[in-house]
């Protein structure tokens, strides 16, 4: 049985996205989709898991990208079922066209869409602060900081988006989705029985501009509810009596709370710790500031907090000074680290600081970077060694632009292989090699794996074949979405037994979008794929190259069945 | 109990993190507070992979350089890339077995030289412990419970506040039954390493 589905009450030593599900769950979930994407991956992967062994449990897909999925939750919420899609930071970008007029037509079931950033752009191509989100959309948000709080936090996102018939976010980042604690399991409801009924309503679903008009009325209407909610959020909590006071939410929580102790200042400081960001609530606020010598706001980040707070104190007349991002306290980009918080409370608190040196070692010899690398034996080499060998039989070296997309293959930066000229976002590739065929004189060989080509290639694809884009484009299909932690995608080959899913192979969908000249290699077999990949390389068409060759770690788990 | 950080550092691939979190299940076992962080995504395809143990009560996932309490090192290339987590009060665990890196294998760098620098660490702090964890776990039945060895050099130290049979028993419901044995073997291998017994 998967360890998420105990029923006897325990403490389980969890990761903020395995609480995140196990809280989706004791919330009674049934409909749940998404993309995976660092550092939000382990909850569609658990979700996963926990359906293919109890399909009538809770329904989950991984989507083709996060707007298919945020649709499919919306849907299922519409119709009456507590649904949950999440996604990476970047991912919301991409759902975010649904989201932004989903928030006009609403829920029926509760909704959640887990958020998570990725401060430090430990795995993502931006740093981008998701809580803009809920203020461009109006959708409420909560930040959680451990798992224990994760979990109780979903259980009351469900609630929260059923009392405002709205969604509502729970926005993780890389440290609060990634850290592991106890968190006390409590009990499952009992199994579902039947599914749910869209009750028709035209008036509210279909948003064309008469009733999307209406529909925003109530939306500034629900807002004000949330806020109303704000005031009185549980979570929220204000710690001591201090005449200074300090804002924090998220995993800054923690450091805060650390650091106060560390320098034993605890009766100084009064701690506002806000889970419920957006609405903030105001009279909070209002009367948390009144009192106070000055405000400190420890957030990763944006100013998202200061800047609002600022705007909440001015409204009000108060004139209590907020420091943060401004005045040098913290700085905007990066996560934090405990003894950077420690350091700026220290500061705004006017108190010396005697912080452990590290270690000093005169005369240490230069350490060898070990940064991530294709794996041994990994299909994307042989790829990029053949179009590199024909490139340069072709002569044409100086010449070649690589487009590159997100994937393990974006590793082709790196040296030996240096095939990687320009990325931007998943699907990027395809987009970006038609944009340089008109404006370049330069050869075009661009990347997309499997799964980025169905997440926002084909669209793309299909754009370069109607207004005759020249380039070559190379599927490199490796039956799997890898860099994730291998998840299934609709064109994979290699399949678990268990996995019945209906096959769509990405030759039939090149061939379906018009590409007129497709090639497909084996990139291990290099006699037989050299004469192929020539052939491709020295038309100046639009060409597809599809290298089909299992990722060789998900082969292995999947024991090559086919 | 006393707050504690610990920090473990490894190279994608030699289960860094089910140490640490072999560790962590223990403290549950025991009633002690605890926090873990994790690197997951990218950096585990042969990256440097990072995790923390967070004990008595701390809420930050992170540790700054300066503070941690205890470095496990898995490969001495990144003992050596970690040191500066650590001060004078700090107690050190490295296995002395290296994983040579790429860039040093295409001949791009050097993988230096780490026995002087070591010497230098064993003398600027607390505690330092050593073995060549490779070769030991393999006697001890495998050469992937190098981890476990660590973890076992880790309990020898006597500075975590959790009984041997805890994490034996934690060891033996966590791991994959064929690799129990080979695992309880290097684990009692890497505590008489260090406490003598
Ligand atoms: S996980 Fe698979 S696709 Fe990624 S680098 Fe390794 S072998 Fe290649």
């Amino acid at each position: 049985m998967h360890q998420l589905l105990k029923t006897e009450p325990c403490s389980m030593l969890l990761l903020g996205n395995e609480a995140i599900v196990r809280g989706a769950l004791e919330a009674g979930v049934r409909v749940s989709a998404a993309y995976p994407g660092t550092p939000s991956s382990e909850i569609g992967n658990n979700l996963f898991q926990i359906h293919s062994e109890c399909p009538e449990l809770v329904y989950f897909e991984f989507s083709v990208n996060e707007k298919v999925a945020m649709e499919v939750a919306a849907a299922a919420a519409a119709a009456g079922l507590r649904s949950l899609t999440c996604m990476k930071h970047v991912g919301m970008n991409v759902a975010s066209d649904a989201m932004m007029s989903l928030a006009y037509v609403g829920v029926g079931a509760g909704m959640v869409i887990v958020c998570a950033d990725d401060p430090s752009i430990h795995s993502s191509q931006n740093e981008q602060d998701n809580r803009f989100y809920g203020k461009m959309s109006f959708l409420p948000i909560l930040e959680s900081s451990s798992p224990q709080e994760a979990k109780d936090l979903v259980k009351r996102a469900f609630e929260l988006s059923e009392a405002l018939e709205l969604p509502v976010i729970l926005r993780t980042t890389t440290r609060t989705a990634h850290v592991r604690g106890p968190v006390q399991l409590e009990a499952l409801p009992d199994a579902p029985k039947g599914l749910g009924r869209f009750q028709k309503d035209a008036r509210r679903w279909v948003l064309v501009p008469g009733t999307a008009r209406l529909r925003r009325k109530v939306l500034l209407e629900r807002f004000e509810q949330a806020g109303a909610i704000s005031e009185g959020f549980e979570f929220n909590e204000i710690i001591g009596s201090g005449d200074v006071g300090i804002v924090a939410s998220g995993v800054s929580r923690g450091y805060v709370w650390d650091a106060l102790h560390d320098m034993d200042c605890t009766n100084q400081v009064s701690f506002l710790s806000l889970v419920m960001t957006h609405p903030l609530p105001e009279k909070t606020i209002v009367n948390f500031a009144q009192n106070k010598k000055m405000l400190l706001v420890v957030e990763e980040l944006e100013p998202f907090l200061e800047e609002e707070i600022r705007g909440v104190l001015q409204k009000n007349g108060v004139t209590t000074p907020v420091y943060g991002k401004n005045g040098a306290y913290l700085p905007r980009m990066s996560e934090f680290n405990p003894a950077q918080v420690r350091a700026a409370i220290a500061k705004f608190l006017g108190h010396s600081l005697v912080q452990q040196g590290p270690l000093q070692l005169p005369d240490m010899p230069p350490l060898p970077m070990r940064p991530p690398a294709l794996c041994k034996g990994c299909p994307h080499t042989e790829t990029y060694n053949l179009i590199k060998e024909v490139v340069h039989d072709l002569g044409l070296n100086e010449d070649v632009l690589y487009p590159t997309d997100i994937g393990c293959y974006t590793l082709g930066v790196m040296p030996p292989i240096q095939m990687a000229d320009y990325l931007i976002c998943m699907g990027s590739s395809v987009g970006s090699s038609a944009g340089f065929s008109v404006s370049t004189h330069q050869k075009i060989i661009s990347f997309i794996g499997d799964s980025t080509f169905f997440h926002s290639g084909v669209s793309s694809l299909i754009n370069a074949v109607h207004q005759g884009h020249r380039f070559c484009l190379v599927i490199l299909d490796n039956s799997t979405t890898a860099m994730t932690g291998h998840q299934p995608n609709p064109g994979i080959q290699y399949v678990p037994p268990e996995y019945k899913k209906t096959r769509v192979p990405i030759e039939q969908v090149v061939r379906g979008c018009g590409v007129q000249h497709v090639f497909k290699i084996n990139p291990h077999k290099k006699d037989e794929s050299l004469p192929v990949v020539r052939e491709a390389l020295s038309l100046n068409e639009l060409v597809v190259i599809i290298s089909e060759s299992p990722c060789i770690l998900y082969a292995k788990k999947v024991g090559g069945r086919r | 109990m006393k707050r504690m950080r610990l920090l473990f550092v490894g190279v994608g691939g030699q289960g860094t993190l089910l140490a640490s979190r072999l560790l962590g299940e223990a403290c549950i076992k025991e009633g002690i507070p605890v926090l873990l962080s994790e690197v997951h995504g990218m950096a585990q395809r042969g990256g440097v992979v990072e995790s923390t143990v967070m004990l008595g009560g701390l809420k930050s996932p992170l540790i700054s350089p300066g503070e941690a309490d205890v470095l496990i090192g898995f490969e001495p290339l990144e003992t050596l890339r970690a040191i500066s987590y650590c001060n004078q009060n700090s107690v050190v665990i490295t296995s002395l077995s290296p994983i040579v890196p790429n860039v040093v294998k295409l001949g791009a760098a050097q993988y230096p030289d780490v026995s002087s620098v070591f010497e230098r660490i064993r003398s600027g702090v607390s505690g330092f412990y050593a073995c060549d964890a490779e070769e030991l776990a393999t006697k001890a039945g495998s050469p992937k419970s190098v981890n476990v060895l660590l973890l076992g050099m880790l309990m020898g130290t006597g500075l975590v506040p959790v009984s041997l049979e805890s994490m034996e028993e934690t060891i033996k419901t966590q791991v994959k039954p064929k690799t129990v044995e080979a695992n309880l073997k290097a684990f009692r291998t890497g505590v008489e390493l260090v406490s003598g017994k």
